[in-house]
């Protein structure tokens, strides 16, 4: 059976016919509601949080949910519904920040690796491969411990880690695309080499680079919050959900309302990820199936 | 109660939901039997649903796919009840399927004993003790050299035949009594081909199989089927004897599918079945064919013929079955090949001692082994000159060095030795990089699959855009223009501008390929096996426009293809390639014709025709060698004709028997 059959001749540009595949499938509406609802929440959290974050009150010291404070209080007496609503803020903005960094570098590389090709690259991904191997929780403690902690030092770091990763992806997406006829189509008519990338080779790996960088970014909050929850990432008082979650942890058998908020607003936020990575993967007719975590 | 055939499928339609919520039908009605020891063939052009009827029987479906009505039993269990589970017990099992490509899908990194011995595992009741000599004896059966050695060895070091006989070998580990096949050869070499379906012939012979054998190519149909059934749009519209359907055929569109095919003992192009069939899901009020059919008239437009038994026993789905015989004849000069003579005079493109190696000087190597002979070029020695306005045509097995010389010639991989000449006085520069824009227009490539040469994010404009833009600096509506010409001269419209490649059908993706070369209006035009994977009726419309385009402009064709018959149909002159070494060249007629070069009589002893009366010779095997011999004829390991050792040490004298036709070999020609 042709393609043709099935397809309905689209109209539109390309961006707005997936746009529209794309929330066409459950798990692509669900999951982009989901991220829209969270980037949304993070931007105007600070002026509909019913209490100051930082607000301590002894009195109030891991109180049950009731009808003041929703999902009751934290071990300073500070109000968990508050500091949950805000708690994903810091962590937005740097993996935000960071992820289109790492698949711009990540991105990059890796398609310079896969143009020149030959022992060169295959070198050259040797040492990638050797790095991916190490615990990335280590790389990452390294360079914080000896940096130290902040934004600053945060986004460059995961940056720089997750781009790793990316640059297998686009290697690979640039030798399956310039083994391809229609490259050799090009080069036999004459293009120059810049042509040929700009017009060849990019737009058909962009779409596997985008589908990487939604993926990296679910896992990058992964880190985030793992960094937090180790005390490497935000600082106390900046509500995060690693942090709270960190903070919650020793009184969890008698309050365990203390990590509710955050363990709900992390997961629905990188579930709302990936089922948009997925969607996106559908739509864009890419084959996500073998592509594993860092 | 009667008992029922073997495999039987009754009014069977299949359909799957649009995203509108609208059913859409791609089988319908659909009832097939075959008893054992009977052999099927199901052809029809792609998107015709012979796949989907085949997979049905087996009651299984592509995703999205379901049956509406109907039934389907294989030796009286109802396959369209059954659970996975239980499905999944007879699949594999008591039916096997043998799907397109197969021998390509072995797990790459499993010994073939060990995939064979998982089969056994999985579908066999055979003993654990004797997996061992049932492998080898399944080996056997297929008849690959040397089981014993080849279950240590992985699929990549078998060549695509050999892989493919694993795979049958596969599918007969659960000892099946019925083998359902879905192109199972397509994509090999005509040698290969012909050796891999008198096996299957001889198989279900043997074992008294039930075989369903879906495949385009009616060349194969005839080899392995007793009866044939012809489907169009989603019905079937001719069942008979091979022999019926394949030599007289008595529907408009089998008989066109037949006269489409380019064969060996007409000189002219093929006949084109114009047109495409209509899409699943689109209105057919009477006759679904009655678009592209000749014989059409008021009453096919308004009501729906049925299948209905005619007096010489096919089942037809057609008012008007007794009068085929108005359309013109099979197998006769059919469409005329109206392209002027080439020019004698003036030559072209020249190619002198060319030889091409992909082996790269390895500097570390050199080092480790220094001294160490380099292997023979992967081609070597070839002298060609064309004419202005001609059409060679090369023919020659999988990886004969066919693609490669093309490649040298576009400049896109340099060659070891030689030169290349445009015109006689231009020398072309080895690297494309090198050489000047005039000389890059001159020369222009288009490839074998459209699915893979046109970029799938680009529109028809954006990439008819780009020979424009780069050669003659056009814009706007000047552009717009010349590629709304280009696309009316491969008989698209206008209005395909803006589809993308996969809003195309697979012919109109080559015509955009062609209009695309086209766009440089190039002096000579490098074809690499352009119409090998598009239907048959498709490939004779492409063959025509190439032919048309040519009459227009004078242009000179490379063409390459592996199908005999395709090149002769096409090509003023043929030369046969084996290893990358020149065996015969000469004008077409002549090539085809005594004295043949030992290799060219393989090859066209090897060719299916779709003629259950003509049966090929095989006479020689069709092992995959993969590199030249260092010395003596490159045909030596397989030659039937072999003299001994002058063939292994001497490289066979340059023969020129009559005006141009050349024959290499130490056989002289008048045994030949
Ligand atoms: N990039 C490459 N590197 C090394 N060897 C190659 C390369 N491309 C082709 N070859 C080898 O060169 C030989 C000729 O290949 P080529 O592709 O020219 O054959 P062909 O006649 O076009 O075959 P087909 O009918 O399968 O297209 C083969 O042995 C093949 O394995
Ligand atoms: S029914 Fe009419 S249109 Fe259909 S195949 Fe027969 S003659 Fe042609
Ligand atoms: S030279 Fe010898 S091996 Fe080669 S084709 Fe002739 S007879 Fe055969
Ligand atoms: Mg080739």
């Amino acid at each position: 059976m042709t393609s043709v059959a099935h397809q309905k001749l689209q109209t539109g540009s390309r961006a707005a016919v997936i746009f529209k595949d794309l929330v066409s499938r459950p798990s692509g509406s669900i999951g982009l509601s989901l991220v829209i609802f969270h980037v949304g929440l993070a931007l105007i959290s600070p002026l509909v949080v019913p209490f100051d974050y930082k607000l301590q009150n002894s009195a109030l010291m891991l109180s049950q949910p009731n009808a003041i404070h929703w999902l009751g209080s934290d071990h300073l007496g500070r109000d968990v519904f508050s500091r949950t609503l805000m708690g994903g803020r810091e962590a937005l903005l740097v993996t935000g920040v960071a992820t289109p960094l790492a698949v711009i570098w990540g991105g990059f590389v890796g398609i310079m690796f896969g143009l020149v090709g030959g022992r060169v690259d295959e070198v050259l991904m040797r040492i990638v491969d050797a790095f991916l191997s190490l615990p990335w929780i280590l790389k990452m403690l390294v360079l914080i411990v000896t940096f130290g902690t902040g934004i600053e030092v945060l986004i460059p770091t995961l940056a720089f880690f997750y781009g790793i990763p990316v640059i297998r992806i686009a290697r690979a997406a640039t030798h399956d695309v310039i083994a391809r006829d229609f490259v050799w189509a090009a080069k036999a008519r004459g293009h120059g080499r810049v042509s040929i990338i700009w017009r060849e080779l990019l737009p058909n790996v962009l779409d596997t680079l985008m589908v990487e960088g939604a993926m990296r970014w679910s896992w990058m909050l992964l880190a985030f919050s793992s960094l937090s929850f180790l005390g490497f990432g935000v600082s106390p008082p900046t509500p995060d959900w690693g942090l709270m979650i960190s903070d919650a942890r020793g009184f969890m058998s008698f309050a365990p309302w203390g990590v509710i908020g955050p363990v709900i607003a992390l997961s629905s936020l990188i579930i709302g990820i990936n089922l948009t990575a997925d969607a996106l993967a559908k739509a864009l007719g890419i084959d996500r199936a073998q592509k594993a975590p860092m | 109660m009667s008992k029922q055939p073997f495999i039987s499928v009754k009014d069977l339609s299949v359909g799957y939901n649009s995203r509108s919520g609208s059913t859409i039908e791609v089988l319908r009605n659909v009832s097939l039997d075959i008893n054992r020891g009977e052999s099927i063939g199901l052809v029809g052009e792609s998107g015709s649903g012979k796949s989907t009827l085949a997979l049905a029987a087996m009651g299984y479906f592509k995703r999205g796919l379901r049956a509406l009505a109907g039934s389907a039993h294989f030796d009286e269990i109802d396959v369209l009840a059954l659970n996975r589970d239980e499905l999944q017990k007879i699949r594999g099992g008591r039916l096997a399927l043998i799907p397109q490509n197969s021998g390509q899908s072995l797990t790459p990194t499993m010994r073939i004993g060990q995939q064979i011995n998982e089969a056994l595992q999985l579908h066999s009741k055979v003993n654990a003790r004797q997996f061992q000599s049932r492998v080898i004896e399944l080996l056997a059966q297929v008849r690959l050299p040397d089981p014993t050695a080849l279950i240590t060895r992985y699929p990549h070091e078998l060549s695509g035949g050999q892989q493919q006989r694993v795979a049958i070998a596969m599918a007969l580990a659960g000892e099946p009594d019925a083998l359902l096949l879905d192109e199972p050869t397509t994509g090999l070499d005509v040698t290969t081909q012909a050796h891999i379906l008198e096996l299957l012939r001889e198989l279900a012979q043997k074992r008294n199989m039930a075989m369903l054998y879906v495949s385009h190519d009616l060349g194969a149909i005839s080899r392995v089927c007793d009866r044939v059934v012809v489907m169009y749009a989603g019905e079937i519209v001719l069942t008979g004897t091979a022999r019926q359907v394949l030599l007289a055929p008595r529907h408009p569109y089998a008989h066109g599918l037949l006269t489409s095919i380019p064969r060996l003992n007409q000189t002219s192009l093929p006949l084109a079945l114009d047109g495409r069939p209509p899409m699943p899901g689109e209105a057919i009020n009477g006759c679904a064919f009655a678009d592209r059919c000749a014989l059409v008239d008021e009453k096919c437009r308004t009501t729906p013929p049925d299948l209905h038994p005619i007096p010489s026993g096919e089942n037809v789905r057609c008012f008007k079955s007794d009068m085929i015989s108005d359309m013109p004849a099979l197998n006769v000069k059919a469409g005329q090949r109206n392209s002027a003579r080439p020019d004698a005079e003036s030559a072209a493109l020249g190619l002198e001692s060319l030889a091409i190696s992909y082996e790269k000087k390895d500097w570390l190597s050199s080092l480790l082994t220094p001294g160490a002979t380099p292997r023979p070029a992967t081609v070597d020695a070839i002298n060609i000159k064309i004419q202005r306005g001609e059409t060679l045509g090369l023919v020659g097995e999988s990886g004969s060095g066919k693609s490669t010389i093309l490649k040298a010639i576009a400049g896109l991989i340099s060659p070891r030795e030689g030169v290349l000449t445009l015109h006689d006085d231009i020398i072309l520069t080895p690297r494309v990089e090198d050489r000047p824009a005039p000389t890059l227009r001159q020369i222009q490539l288009i490839f074998q699959n459209p699915d893979d040469s046109l970029n799938p994010r680009h529109t028809v404009a954006q990439i008819l855009a780009q020979p424009l833009r780069l050669y003659y600096s056009l814009s706007g509506s000047a552009l717009h223009d010349a590629s709304a010409d280009l696309l009316e001269r491969v008989r698209l419209g206008a209005h395909y501008l803006d589809r993308l490649p996969s809003q195309l059908s697979g012919g109109e993706k080559q015509r955009v390929a062609i209009a695309r070369a086209f766009a440089a209006e190039p002096e000579i035009v490098l074809c690499d096996e352009v119409t090998s994977a598009l239907d048959v009726s498709v490939q004779a419309a492409v063959l025509d426009l190439l032919d048309e385009l040519k009459t227009q402009q004078g242009t000179t064709y490379i063409f390459v293809s592996h199908d005999l018959a395709v090149v002769k149909a096409i090509s003023d002159r043929v030369a046969v390639l084996y290893q990358g070494r020149l065996c015969e060249i000469g004008p077409a007629d002549a090539v085809y014709k005594a004295p043949f070069h030992p290799y060219t009589d393989v090859l066209l002893g090897a060719v299916l025709e779709p003629d259950p009366d003509i049966a090929p010779i095989l006479s020689a095997d069709d092992v995959v060698e993969l590199s030249p011999p260092a010395r003596g004829c490159c045909f030596q390991r397989r030659c039937p004709r072999k003299l001994g050792d002058i063939c292994d040490h001497e490289t066979p004298p340059v023969r020129e028997l009559a005006d141009g036709h050349v024959i290499r070999c130490h056989v002289p020609a008048s045994d030949l």
